[in-house]
């Protein structure tokens, strides 16, 4: 027995109570050390169903054997020191985490038996969102939800499992419904959702349903022992202090107006989960040689040559959003990285993207590149009218500008820059593809910069195309573009 | 080697796994999805543990759960969601667990929107959420630093049983560079303190509960001890031109590259700019900044908030030089030509 729970004088008056082991658990410290050197009395009111609770599950866990496997959270409210008590792997949580903690641990120790343990403000009030996605996902843990109907170690607040009428401190004159909202039944909530196996409410109102919470723990823990998913089971519990009730009292009271709201019984017990659990053990373990394949840390260089550039290249890249332009910026990036050169792309993005236009800016550059940022471009190409707009005059004199011609009617205006017009969109469908414009326009580009060259752009592109059949069309591209600067180079 | 073009989000989840990241638990958000989106991918490959959380509060909860597990564990997000985590990252803290943390810095208050700022600084690197305590702040400024210092972070994070934060901003997050890949895996040593569930961890407990007075105030002692080490052990910054600097310019992610980038044209034109970029946040380089102090006219800081860090600096500088701020909120980047023009309209052009 948990002492100082007075568990005694709570069952005096039932005598089937000595059915119930008298020998303390082993799972249970025989002293409280963490409580007080020495210490063999709980921190738990008299009456309170705390206590009776905490001795049933540690009966379990002496019974299936499973004392060095448990982690227990403990949670945020009366229940807060239950590591003064059990002897097994502890840990506290903040107010309503536990499942989600639980769910954490056991998804790192397959073999441990984790149990979430919290009371109605915990799990039904602040943590209502982490104990229903664990229970929806099926984690592998059992809860054991303490349902007083009130706010036990915070003075005897309203908790969402208060009865109407019931009077708290702050419900003074009782639950209204039409202010506070109905009582929350948490096993039928949990029993909506499809993944748990066991979902139980039980009451320590009299002795022979305290033998029943009993059952209902220990099956509760079996099944995570056997590996079969979620399990919770709801523990209607005397509050004596709280409730302004003597231990006898509470019980009654608890039976005669816990148990209407909140019916006792088994709402769920699944032979099998449903869906098979990931073991990740046998799911086997990658070697470090696989995962530093995996993330390619071993892969060759594709292509160093050794090219100077006239100066650093500011490549701003600006179409409509569905151009294409973010990746020929990254194809550009990466032409650049196979010269052996520094480079840096940079996209806009947000809700610009949706429909509006792009742009991407691209460094080129021999040094480690400062600003990212393409403020001042020295090349630009426009895919579009709005771009060729927004962009012409922050091009830098000198500079260049390649428009796509066959989506900007009109001409570049600038006489301080080199301006190419390629009706890229024309000769890409004429190909057969418009999504192979930018290639034309970047093989221009390669051209009369000198940036990058002709070669490693052919080796580049079936590198980052993932349709290896559109390798072909793109190779034709850059031979278009050749022949399109040939023709109209004065 | 290969260089690898990647995203400075991307770049998180490769520095990650191979520094021996087991579980990664999240809640999307822009400008971080990027590192979901890797880790949702490379994770299961690699054999380790991918998990949409239902949110940030359970994400950073599930954090705490498989690091008192003995695992190496991350997350990203971005302002709203670091908010959210405020309670688990003072729980962390409070039972010193050890976890890495990214943030990629979007505009606020409220909601803002996804464009970069660092106005963040505050909450992460003062404490984020209740109590007396921090963690090792790393800030980044480029794609291979956000591999390299998340690369770091869990060794970092396991030394000090501290959550080390990975701070940048929706620009070094968005940012494609070439990233050269760290080339050994770290691996995930046993702990003593941790809950394996076993016979040997068994009496292990983590909790931040103390309830007499003095063993509470022995703990934060305990923790402020920590962070003065800290202090002491892995201060770290970056310094350019600053032997014979008039002019210092103070800044760090995104901002430092565009700083840097105008404290090399100010010298062209004979501005003698030095440059400092703490690469730790938390810690901070107040003491290189003091020593600095005295030969400067002033220190300019430049950041995307309403002046955070420049308090840091006007900390450290104890009023011997002045310390101006530069600032940028909504989104809002300078060019590098907006930095240079200023300050030379400041100095007269010498
Ligand atoms: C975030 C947060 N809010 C509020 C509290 C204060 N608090 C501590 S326990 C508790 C209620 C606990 O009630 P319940 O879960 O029903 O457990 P009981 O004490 O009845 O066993 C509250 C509100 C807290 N610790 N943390
Ligand atoms: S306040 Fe209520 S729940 Fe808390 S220990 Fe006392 S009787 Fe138990």
């Amino acid at each position: 027995m948990l002492a100082g729970v007075k568990p005694s004088c709570f069952f005096m008056e039932n005598k089937e109570m000595h059915t119930i082991k008298h020998q303390k658990a082993r799972s249970l410290y025989p002293t409280f050390e963490r409580k007080a050197p020495g210490a063999e009395v709980s921190h738990y009111c008299p009456g309170c169903g705390h206590g009776t609770v905490h001795n049933l599950i540690a009966e379990a866990i002496d019974d299936l054997g499973i004392q060095d496997r448990v982690v227990f959270c403990s949670p945020v409210g009366c229940s807060v020191f239950a590591y003064y008590y059990f002897d097994v792997g502890n840990i506290q949580c903040a107010h309503g985490r536990a499942p989600a903690v639980a769910s954490a641990i056991r998804r790192t120790h397959d073999d441990a038996i984790v149990i979430s343990y919290q009371g109605d403000g915990d799990l039904a009030g602040i943590g209502m969102s982490q104990i229903v996605h664990a229970a929806n996902r099926g984690e592998n843990i059992t809860v054991f939800f303490i349902n007083n109907a009130i706010y036990g170690m915070t003075g005897g607040q309203m908790a969402p499992t208060t009865i109407l009428n019931q009077k708290t401190v702050t419900t003074p004159s009782g639950r209204h419904a039409a202010n506070e909202g109905f009582p929350i039944g948490i096993s039928e909530i949990i029993n909506s959702l499809h993944a748990p196996v066991f979902v139980e409410r039980v009451s320590l109102a009299t002795a022979p349903k305290v033998m029943k919470a009993r059952m209902a723990i220990r099956k509760a823990l079996r099944n995570q022992v056997d590996k079969k998913g979620f399990s919770l089971v709801e523990i209607l519990s005397p509050c004596p202090v709280n409730w302004k009730m003597t231990a006898v009292e509470s019980r009654r009271w608890l039976e005669e107006n816990l148990e209407p709201v909140f019916p006792v019984g088994n709402l769920r017990d699944l032979a099998k989960g449903p869906f098979d659990r990931v073991d990740r053990k046998k799911a086997g373990r990658v070697s470090d040689r696989k995962i530093l394949e995996i993330l390619g840390v071993d892969e060759k260089e594709v292509h160093t040559s050794s090219i100077h550039l006239k100066e650093e290249q500011n490549v701003k890249i600006a179409g409509f959003g569905g151009q294409g332009v973010l990746s020929t910026g990254i194809l550009l990036a990466n032409c650049a990285i196979a010269e052996g050169l520094q480079t840096t792309w940079l996209p806009s993005y947000g809700a610009e993207m949706r429909g509006g236009t792009a742009n991407a800016s691209v460094n080129i550059s021999h040094e480690a590149i400062g600003s990212p940022i393409v403020s001042f471009p020295n090349v630009l190409m426009a895919m579009n009218l709005p771009s060729l707009d927004a962009f012409e005059d922050t091009v830098r004199p000198g500079g260049c500008i390649l428009v796509n011609s066959s989506m900007v009617p009109r001409q570049v205006r600038r006489t301080d820059v080199a301006a190419y017009h390629i009706p890229a969109t024309d000769m890409a469908n004429n190909i057969g593809s418009p999504q192979i414009a930018n290639v034309i326009l970047l093989t221009v580009y390669a051209l009369v910069s000198g940036a990058i060259t002709l070669e490693t752009l052919q080796k580049v592109i079936p590198l980052s195309i993932k349709r290896k059949n559109l390798v072909n069309i793109n190779m034709k591209a850059i031979e278009a573009g050749i022949a399109w600067l040939e023709e109209n180079r004065k | 080697m290969g260089k690898h073009l990647m995203k400075g989000n991307e770049a998180v989840i490769y520095g990650a796994l191979l520094g021996g990241a087991t579980h990664y638990f999240g809640y999307p958000i822009t400008p971080a999805s990027e590192i979901a989106h890797a880790a949702a991918n490379l994770f299961p490959r690699c054999g380790k543990h991918f998990l949409q959380a239902e949110c940030e509060v359970s994400s950073i909860s599930m954090l705490y759960g498989a690091a008192a597990a003995g695992a190496r564990v991350i997350t990203g997000s971005s302002g709203p969601g670091l908010s959210l985590m405020a309670e688990g990252l003072s729980y962390l803290s409070g039972s010193e667990l050890p976890c890495v943390v990214v943030d990629v810095q979007r505009a606020g208050p409220g909601l803002g929107y996804i464009w970069p700022e660092q106005a963040d600084y505050n909450f992460i690197v003062h404490g984020a959420g209740h109590g007396s305590h921090s963690g090792v702040v790393l800030a980044p400024n480029s794609a291979q630093e956000m591999c390299d210092f998340t690369y770091k972070a869990f060794e970092l994070a396991e030394r000090y049983r501290c959550t080390v934060f990975v701070l940048s901003d929706a620009y070094i997050g968005q940012i494609m560079e070439p990233v050269d890949l760290p080339r050994q895996i770290q691996s995930n040593p046993h702990k003593d303190w941790a809950l394996y569930g076993d016979a040997e961890s068994r009496h292990n407990l983590l909790s931040s509960i103390y309830l007499k007075m003095e063993e509470l105030e022995g703990h934060n002692q305990h923790l402020q001890d920590k962070y003065r080490r800290m202090a002491e052990e892995i201060v770290d910054f970056e310094e350019f031109e600053t032997a014979d600097a008039d002019y210092l310019f103070v800044a760090y992610g995104i901002t430092s590259r565009i700083c840097h980038s105008a404290q090399q044209l100010l010298r062209n034109k004979g501005i003698k700019v030095g440059m400092l970029r703490p690469k730790t946040l938390f810690p901070f380089p107040d003491v290189r900044l003091r020593e600095l102090a005295g030969q400067l006219k002033k220190i300019i800081v430049a950041e995307l908030s309403n002046g955070q860090m420049v308090r840091d600096v006007r900390l450290a500088v104890e009023g011997r030089v002045p310390v101006d701020l530069y600032n940028w909120m909504g989104g809002r980047i300078p060019s590098t030509e907006e930095i240079v023009h200023r300050l030379e309209a400041e100095t007269g052009g010498l």
